[in-house]
């Protein structure tokens, strides 16, 4: 998908709580030998989807430099809103000062909430509707004890802030793809607090085979080949699955490294593949070209070609870097760290 | 019950954004905003976003918390000196609580101060943490 004119990010923001738990320490608890990533974030006892969107998106308005109130669209794109029925993003776009005139909605769509809302984002600004949009992804991922994803639901968030190309855009995105089956591969009914998955049916028709046609389909779009890009990030369930995708896709470990945050953070689940993507525009030069695929269950994916512009030299050290939440590390053992999930009932 | 929710959906804007009251007739500011200066009495006073920087003044710990805070204590309570000079009264996280010191640099960060139980509103507001490196 192509737009009329060229939509570009004018603010970017990353937030990752302090807290780690070991996969190890997990596995200790449930005597497991093997465990998928070193380690996973936690959120502290006073944060929620809210309160990271909210801090990923000051660090977005900081590099953006923009009125706030210039904002026409706030998209928040979670599956762990601290309220069922109430949006978060009028929070968000209260505590920003974006408010009253604009959009706020809260998107889902599994780990791809994220991307959808950036999706429509792009939409919005090209169509002229609004100056500047907002697109959020957050989550502070519930695992079941004892299931597989027990050792990966980290937490964490990712802000965009999106407007016409110009020199004032750090980078610009080139052109997306979406790709969308009904694949029951990951689901939580309604009132259910743990989600369930179908263990090895999640990777073959659900992750790789969106993943990879989203990605296909946009390169084929675009004319594109793997080795026009410098980086390539997926949505990451944990460290193997994107691996596996960028290869088949015909990426080089040096092109999907740096986008690779899951075994230092976990999967942060609609924010997973927009913190990778922080990550790396916090390194890259003008000029690269980024790949940028997220995959949500129940699936879907959105495939994004980006190309950093001059102003980013500039504008990156405005706000705290990727790095700098990364190199921030409290550790939990497993009792802390169920007092921090609300696993255990207080009252 | 915690607070009404009128309330906190009134005084929205002071606890989400950091926002105070500069008096016109003497330049003091104060948070939470004051309506009359208490200093000169003037009924001059202004809305003002205040810096969201500062360092630790003095603090104390709360052991014994208030309704609604139990799963908090023992937490730390500080008075901040913000860079314009305004003082601050606010909870620190993201520390522990040997870690508290005088001198400290902290910023203001947006965080969850207390839930109205699992069906009430959630009540957002300012704490202050260690500042962070690298900006």
């Amino acid at each position: 998908m192509r737009t009329a004119s060229d939509v570009g990010i004018v603010g970017y923001g990353a937030y990752i709580p302090m807290y780690r738990i070991k996969a190890k320490e997990i596995a200790r608890i449930w005597n497991v030998v093997q465990v998928p990533i070193e380690e996973k974030s936690v959120v502290g006892l006073d944060e929620d989807s809210i309160t990271m969107a909210v801090e990923a998106a000051k660090n977005a308005l900081k590099r953006a430099n923009i009125d706030p109130r210039d904002i026409g669209s706030v998209r928040l794109g979670t599956e762990s809103k601290p309220y069922a029925v109430k949006p978060s993003a009028t929070i968000v776009a209260e505590v920003l000062g974006i408010t009253p005139n604009t959009l706020a909605a809260d998107l889902e769509f599994a780990c791809k909430a994220g991307t959808e809302g950036l999706q429509s984002s792009i939409a919005l600004v090209a169509s002229g509707m609004v100056r500047y949009a907002l697109a959020i992804g957050v989550d502070t991922a519930q695992g079941r004890p004892k299931d597989a994803l027990e050792y990966t639901a980290g937490c964490g968030a990712a802000a965009y802030i999106l407007s016409t190309k110009s020199h004032e855009t750090l980078a610009y995105i080139e052109g997306s793809h979406s790709y969308v089956t009904d694949t029951p591969d990951f689901w939580r009914r309604e009132g259910r607090f743990y989600p369930m998955h179908t263990g090895r049916f999640t990777g073959e028709p659900a992750y790789f085979k969106h993943i990879i046609n989203a990605a296909k389909g946009l390169m084929e779009e675009l004319g594109l080949k793997a080795t026009d890009f410098n980086y390539a990030v997926f949505h990451q369930p944990n460290v193997k699955f994107p691996l596996t995708a960028a290869r088949r896709l015909g990426f080089n470990m040096d092109q999907v490294k740096p986008g690779l945050l899951c075994d230092r953070i976990g999967n942060t689940y609609a924010a997973a593949m927009l913190i990778g993507l922080a990550n790396i525009l916090d390194m890259a030069k003008p000029g690269e070209r980024i790949l940028a695929v997220s995959f949500g269950s129940g699936a879907g994916s959105d495939a994004f070609s980006i190309v950093v512009q001059d102003a980013i030299e500039a504008r990156r050290d405005l706000a705290p870097k990727v790095a700098d939440y990364l190199g921030r590390r409290k550790y939990l053992d497993y009792a802390k760290y169920l007092i921090h999930r609300g696993k255990i009932r207080m009252r | 019950m915690c607070m009404s929710v009128p309330r906190y959906w009134r005084e929205r804007a002071y606890r989400y954004r950091l926002v105070g009251t500069e008096c016109l007739s003497c330049g003091r500011r104060y948070y939470p905003p004051r309506r009359v200066c208490p200093v000169c009495h003037s009924r001059n006073l202004v809305e003002v976003k205040l810096p969201e920087r500062g360092v630790v003044v003095t603090y104390t710990i709360i052991r014994s918390p208030p309704r609604g805070y139990e799963k908090y204590a023992p937490y730390a309570i500080a008075v901040v000196e913000l860079l314009d000079g305004t003082k601050v009264l606010a909870q620190l996280t993201d520390i522990d609580l040997s870690e508290v010191e005088i001198g400290m640099e902290v910023e203001a960060v947006f965080r969850k101060i207390r839930e109205d139980g699992e069906e009430g509103i959630i009540e957002y507001g300012v704490k202050f943490r260690p500042r962070l490196t690298g900006h």
